[in-house]
C-alpha cells in the first residue's frame, strides 16, 4: 500500500476567505441592480389615505402615475394641490397628452391593460380629482386605481 | 534577501461587504403599489339618446358635501353605518317595495339566483376631501365585497378572494354586481 499522507501533514489548511468579499460584492451588485429606485422626484406631497378595501397593482410597465398634491416647496409654488406627470408639474389638459404617450410605448396588444394609478395626497379637495378623471374618461383611459395604504379607514378631523 | 510583503488579511472585507448589503436591503424600499380599484364610466356620446331612467327604488344615492357630510339615500349618515346600509340595500331581504328589484336568473355553478337590479349612486361635491372620498368608496367596496364574500362562502365554501376556479369568480361575480356608479360631476358647493 502506498503511503498518501506524510507524517506530521495533519494540520487543517487554513480556508482562503480571500474570495468572500467578491461572493457578497456580487450579492450587493445584484440587489442594486434589481431593486428599483424611484425614477421621479416628488414635487408634490402624496400622504395617501388608507383602505381596506385595497387590490395590489401588478405590471408597473402598464402603470401610469398622476401624483396630486400640494407642493413641497410651499414657499415657491403656493399650497394649492398640484398635479405632477412625470418630473415636472402639469395642468389638467396635459394628461391627455400624457396618457397618449403611455399608450405609445406599450404595446399595442397590452394597451386595454393600463392602469392610471391615481397617488393623491389625502388634504386634497375632489374638485381636481374630478377634473383629472373627466380628463381621463375623454381619452379612454378608464381603468384607475385610488392610490391608498393598507390600514384602516380614518376620517380625520370630522 | 527581498522583504516579504506581509499578507494583508482580507477577512474584514467580507464584513464592509456585508455592511453594504444590508445597507441597500434596508433602504431600497421594494414598495408594492396598492389601491383601489375602479372603472370610470365610458365618456358619454353627446348624440347618443337619453338613457332610460332608473327606478328610483333600484338607487341608493350617497352624497358627499363640501363639509364631508354624508346623505344617504336623503337623510345624514355616517360613514360606520354606510357599509350596512349599503348591503341592506343591495340584498332586500325582505323584498321591501321601496328597495331594489331582484331579477332570477340562471347563473353556471349557482343555480337560480336572485340578482339585486339595485345600483349605489355616488355623488361628492368638489369640495369634498380626497380621504372622505376614499373612506366612502372603501366602505361601498366592502358591502360589496362581503356580499360575494357570504354567496361564496354558501355555494363554493370558501371567501370570494380565496376562489381559485376562474368561472366560479364569474359566476359570484354576476350574482352581485359591482354596482357602484359615480354620477356627472356637479358644482354644488361652489369652487375651492
Amino acid at each position: 500500500m502506498g503511503r498518501f499522507r506524510k507524517d506530521g501533514a495533519k494540520k487543517n489548511p487554513k480556508i482562503s476567505t480571500a474570495s468572500l468579499p467578491d461572493i457578497i460584492f456580487m450579492l450587493l451588485f445584484f440587489f442594486m441592480v434589481t431593486t428599483v429606485m424611484r425614477e421621479t422626484t416628488l414635487y408634490v406631497r402624496t400622504q395617501m389615505p388608507s383602505a381596506t378595501e385595497i387590490q395590489t397593482l401588478e405590471r408597473r410597465s402598464l402603470v401610469s402615475f398622476i401624483y396630486i398634491g400640494p407642493p413641497l416647496q410651499a414657499t415657491v409654488f403656493g399650497t394649492e394641490p398640484r398635479i405632477q406627470l412625470y418630473d415636472s408639474f402639469a395642468d389638467v389638459e396635459d394628461i391627455a397628452a400624457f396618457i397618449e404617450a403611455e399608450r405609445q410605448t406599450t404595446a399595442e396588444a397590452e394597451r386595454p391593460l393600463m392602469t392610471t394609478s391615481l397617488k393623491i395626497d389625502r388634504d386634497t379637495r375632489m374638485g381636481i380629482v374630478t377634473d383629472v378623471k373627466q380628463e381621463l374618461r375623454k381619452v379612454n383611459a378608464l381603468r384607475v386605481n385610488y392610490s391608498t395604504l393598507r390600514g384602516e379607514v380614518s376620517v380625520g378631523g370630522n | 534577501m527581498a522583504r516579504m510583503s506581509p499578507e494583508i488579511n482580507a477577512g474584514s472585507m467580507a464584513d464592509i461587504a456585508f455592511l453594504l448589503l444590508i445597507f441597500f436591503l434596508v433602504t431600497t424600499t421594494m414598495d408594492v403599489d396598492t389601491g383601489i380599484n375602479r372603472m370610470l364610466p365610458p365618456p358619454i356620446d353627446p348624440n347618443a339618446p337619453e338613457p332610460p331612467p332608473v327606478r328610483e327604488r333600484n338607487v341608493f344615492v350617497v352624497l358627499v358635501d363640501a363639509q364631508d357630510r354624508l346623505l344617504v339615500e336623503g337623510e345624514p349618515g355616517s360613514v360606520d353605518r354606510l357599509r350596512e346600509q349599503a348591503k341592506h340595500f343591495l340584498l332586500n331581504p325582505d323584498n321591501e317595495p321601496n328597495l331594489p328589484v331582484k331579477e332570477t336568473i340562471e347563473i353556471d355553478f349557482i343555480g337560480e339566483f336572485d340578482v339585486s337590479r339595485g345600483v349605489i349612486s355616488l355623488q361628492n361635491d368638489r369640495g369634498t376631501s380626497y380621504e372622505m372620498y376614499i373612506a366612502v368608496q372603501n366602505e361601498l367596496a366592502a358591502a360589496v365585497r362581503e356580499l360575494r364574500d357570504e354567496v361564496s362562502r354558501q355555494y363554493f365554501g370558501r371567501r370570494f378572494s380565496e376562489l381559485t376556479n376562474e368561472e366560479h369568480v364569474t359566476a359570484v361575480r354576476r350574482a352581485i354586481p359591482m354596482a357602484i356608479s359615480e354620477a356627472e360631476p356637479r358644482d354644488i358647493g361652489g369652487r375651492r
